[in-house]
């Protein structure tokens, strides 16, 4: 039988609100343990929680950037469970009355998927195993947290990473979280299940935990996937159970069946009162907005006539699109647009050793030198090559671009002058020419080379290379 | 009394260490029959008597709780003393930050002579689920102090504290009060800061002061009826209740709630009738009332207290602070052992209740249904003071237990707080006030309740029948203290 995969995802994307959601404690990751801790995170008897507004506001941000409608009464209740990282024995988190509900995420293959909804709660702390003994970090405990959960609705493990990956840019774009896998800012839970294909009837499913890589989440969903496939084709039933990945070995495992089986006992937070989100405040976040990533990348391929990887890549990071947009604000050609995303992408992404720079985005060239540069290079009065050299220079001494570009460098070379080197050029190397004319198409680089060399770089190579094998096709070499 | 005593100090009759002293005498002559104290702070209360008598001598003025010795229940948390709401799995438990009413006292260099006893965790109607024994009733320590703030009781009633304050989650601070004939104020859910208060139900735990007069409560109540950040359901009062104790009653309507008249025992029945009679000769307006939801208060507070206490009492582990057994096999073994041997009968109790009523199958025949009928008993409430100003009745049914006899029936124990808790139930303020003794001598006392934040009203009722009768039963119950100091 064929089958068909049914995802649906829960993801804890961590705020980066200044403090945590119910004390005044900074939320910086790393810090020495416990020494982001206050009576009230780690639950002192008598200290009672505040809510922090921003973590209202940057939840409902969350919401309007998933398309989501904006819950104008919520409340917060109190999840009961115990474990160590969890200093109250329970987690105030939000049950029936979520802040965001009924949203959507559009993939690149044009499938929507559904989010159900998103709500406000704390993180817990973490717990360090060393030596045979465990230590209790609750640094972590009380960072504010949104959970966003998806509906069933992928098919193909691609749609998931696709979705997480877009989640983790609008978060990034929109400034509300980090939302880095590796510091556990973004982590999510799968629920995975099978069904014979085009069935509407979902088969049972099982939860892998705690998943904090895109590696690791198809590598786990296609594991499950097999083995809920196996276990239906000899005539088994899939158990509804708790799983955690192990990526050491590449298989899941279920976990121990009492942090399998919780009754949360929640009920309404008494220490907290309701939460009311007007419409204009609603309206006011959305005012604040930015231009989200999707909007992004179909505008530079819609107007800038950028092609599409190149503008994701552009789109990406919030920096590189604002210099991006900054530097061809006044551009007035097409080919301007494409020679700034090509500066962009080969000169000032190649100074990058990671991601992280490249997200900062932290250059000494302003976009109003930028703009100069590629006004010069639009008017042809520096070809391509120069352009590429004058960012490089301008990249690693910070000077700007007319300190490297003098008058005479923007003289060019005329056609006369050009065809003068050129015949120069076949003089000095008639190897070259000789091997050029006998076939060797790549003795024409040196030609072209050397022409450039005697022009300071100022001459258009093309032009140059139009030239020389005109002449070497008339004097016959 | 807190004004005399505040005169006394600004005319340096007596300085504010020499009457720390007495009263730290005191304690340590009286309380081994009382055991009121849990902790003294002698060194800190004779330290903040200092600060005061340097100030007066100074020419600085004084506030009206400053330099007064007074107590704390041990459920409040005080930084660098111990605060172990009786249990012992908080043992050893030193907080590290104040609770906001004792902020605001210790701002006034009020002069905190100890904490006091009570229920463990406040959960219980005689003092004596305490770790350390119950308190007992300066009337005849034969009998409880009552609970859970029974040693808040005890210590104001026996002149061992000028006042403290105790917290009321379904009677803790009036029942207590009553039982040891002294004054108890159960304020507006949301007048006082609950920052710091040991939470048993968070959805219905008060702080209040005990005193020894209607007065007294009304000058400790302004001081700390502050709006708290810290507690987003705290607002603070709406107005100062001092300048308003005076007011003439005459014209006032006083609901008279014969339910609660009905199960009180002869003696208590005959005490608040002739209260009702003082208040007719006060021009004012009484009537029977009728609040046939409040049967069903008990149980909505039992559902839902346990419930919340269930959750507040969670993270008693023994890993962070209190005390932990000392042998176990894992982290499971340790948290089952730790609480086993820590908490006591009653408050396991309870917590096994609030579990099971909170789990998933139960909660929509529990705790739902408990919230239905809670805002049933709101409503009823609502109704009644469209009519009246104010609800008299009894605080409790009978006068104070006989010392053990609680341990044999829990549920008539529960009976008990019948006329307490459907204040609590619907968030009101109330207070008792003594107006009486029974056959063998120990205090009754009547309850006022009013609308929410009519702290003012409820005080200016009180006060007028202390006035009327002359603070008899508050003499009788101080010897005149403190005036012969």
């Amino acid at each position: 039988m064929i089958y068909e995969l049914v995802v649906g995802l829960e993801t804890h994307v961590e705020l980066s609100t200044k403090s945590k959601i119910f004390c005044g404690c900074t939320t910086a990751f790393k810090g020495e343990p416990n020494t982001h801790c206050c009576p009230i995170c780690i639950g002192l008897p008598g200290t009672m929680p505040r809510l922090n507004e921003g973590v209202v506001q940057y939840a409902v941000a969350a919401g309007l950037a998933l398309n989501c409608k904006i819950a104008e009464f919520s409340k917060m209740d109190r999840k009961n469970y115990v474990y160590p990282d969890l200093p109250k024995a329970y987690q105030i988190s939000q049950h029936d009355k979520p802040l965001c509900y009924e949203g959507h995420v559009l993939l690149s293959n044009g499938r929507k998927i559904g989010i159900e909804r998103i709500h406000i709660e704390e993180d817990a702390g973490k717990l360090i195993h060393q030596g045979g003994a465990t230590f209790i970090d609750y640094n972590r405990g009380g960072v504010p947290l949104i959970e966003i959960v998806s509906k069933p609705d992928f098919r193909d493990v691609e749609e998931v990473v696709e979705y997480l990956e877009l989640l983790q840019l609008t978060m990034r774009y929109i400034e509300v979280s980090d939302c880095k896998m590796q510091e556990g800012s973004l982590r999510c839970d799968v629920n995975v299940s099978v069904m014979p294909k085009g069935s509407s009837k979902f088969g049972i499913r099982t939860e892998i935990k705690n998943m904090n890589s895109f590696n690791n989440i198809r590598k786990a969903v296609q594991y499950e996937m097999n083995r809920q496939i196996d276990i239906l084709e000899s005539g088994g039933a899939v158990t509804q159970q708790t799983m955690r990945y192990m990526a050491d070995v590449g298989v899941t495992e279920p976990m121990r069946g009492k942090e399998d089986a919780h009754d949360y006992r929640y009920f309404k937070e008494p220490d907290l009162v309701n939460i009311y989100v007007s419409k204009e405040q609603v309206e006011c976040i959305a005012s604040k907005m930015p231009e989200l990533f999707s909007s992004k990348l179909n505008r530079y391929v819609n107007e800038y006539r950028i092609p599409l990887e190149d503008a994701r890549l552009l789109a990406e990071y919030k920096n590189v699109a604002k210099f991006f947009e900054d530097s061809v604000k006044c551009a007035r050609s097409e080919q301007s647009y494409k020679n700034c995303a090509n500066l962009i992408l080969s000169v000032i992404f190649s100074k990058f050793n990671s991601e992280e720079e490249k997200e900062i985005f932290n250059i000494s060239v302003s976009s109003e030198e930028m703009f100069k540069l590629l006004s010069l290079q639009e008017e042809k009065k520096i070809s391509n090559n120069m352009a590429k050299k004058t960012l490089e220079k301008m990249l690693e001494t910070g000077s700007k671009v007319f300190d490297i570009i003098s008058e005479a460098d923007l003289q060019g070379v005329s056609e006369d002058r050009l065809l003068e080197i050129c015949n120069l050029a076949l003089n000095e190397n008639e190897k070259a020419a000789k091997d050029y004319a006998s076939g060797k198409d790549r003795a024409i680089k040196s030609l072209i080379g050397f022409v450039m060399k005697q022009t300071k770089g100022r001459a258009d190579a093309a032009l140059a290379e139009r030239i020389l094998k005109d002449i070497i096709a008339e004097r016959k070499f | 009394m807190i004004f005399e005593l505040n005169k006394l100090l600004k005319s340096k009759k007596v300085s504010a260490k020499e009457l720390a002293k007495k009263y730290i005498e005191a304690i340590k002559r009286e309380d081994r029959r009382l055991n009121s104290y849990v902790y003294l702070s002698e060194e800190f209360a004779l330290k903040c008597a200092e600060v005061v008598d340097s100030k007066l001598r100074n020419g600085e003025d004084i506030s009206i709780l400053e330099g007064l010795p007074f107590t704390l229940k041990d459920n409040i948390s005080t930084e660098g003393l111990p605060t172990s709401c009786c249990s012992k799995i908080l043992r050893g438990y030193v907080p590290i930050y104040d609770a906001f009413v004792w902020k605001i006292l210790k701002n006034e260099n009020s002069v905190l002579l100890g904490k006091t006893n009570m229920d463990e965790f406040a959960m219980g109607s005689t003092c004596e689920t305490s770790c350390f024994g119950g308190a007992k009733n300066p009337h005849n320590v034969n009998y409880v102090a009552g609970g859970s703030s029974g040693g808040v009781a005890s210590a104001v009633a026996a002149g061992l504290a000028v006042y403290g304050l105790g917290s009321d989650t379904g009677g803790s601070i009036r029942q207590p009060a009553s039982f040891c004939g002294t004054v108890g104020l159960k304020p507006t859910y949301g007048a006082v800061s609950r920052y710091g208060l040991v939470a048993f139900a968070s959805s219905l735990d008060q702080i209040g002061p005990i005193t020894t007069t209607v007065e007294d409560a009304s000058l400790v109540f302004d001081e700390i009826s502050l709006r708290d950040e810290q507690d987003c359901t705290c607002l603070g009062a709406k107005e100062k209740t001092f300048s308003h104790i005076k007011d003439n009653i005459s014209g006032i309507k006083i609901g008279v709630a014969k339910e609660f008249l009905n199960l009180a025992d002869e003696d208590v029945k005959k005490s608040v009738s002739l209260v009702i009679n003082a208040y007719e000769k006060m021009g004012a307006e009484v009537e029977y009332i009728s609040l046939p939801s409040c049967e069903y208060a008990l149980m909505v507070y039992y559902i839902v207290a346990c419930a919340e206490a269930s959750s507040n009492l969670g993270r008693y582990d023994g890993i962070r602070y209190g005390s932990r057994v000392s042998s176990y096999t894992n982290f499971h073994d340790m948290i089952c052992k730790t609480r086993s041997e820590g908490f006591g009968k009653e408050v396991k109790r309870r917590i096994l209740l609030g579990t099971y009523v909170l789990s998933c199958g139960y909660y929509d025949a529990y705790y739902k249904k408990a919230h239905m009928v809670r805002s049933k008993i709101i409503n009823e409430f609502n109704d009644a003071f469209k009519c009246f100003d104010v609800i008299l009745t009894p605080t409790t049914p009978t006068t104070a237990f006989e010392c053990g006899y609680s341990a044999k029936d829990p549920v008539s124990n529960y009976k008990a707080d019948i006329c307490t808790v459907p204040v609590n139930i619907a968030g009101l303020p109330a207070v008792s006030v003594p107006c009486g003794f029974d056959c063998k001598g120990l205090p009754i006392g009547f309850q006022i309740i009013g609308q929410k934040f009519h702290e003012s009203k409820i005080l200016n009722v009180a006060n007028k029948f202390e006035e009327y009768t002359n603070a008899c039963y508050v003499k009788k119950v101080t010897g005149g203290y403190p005036y012969d100091i």
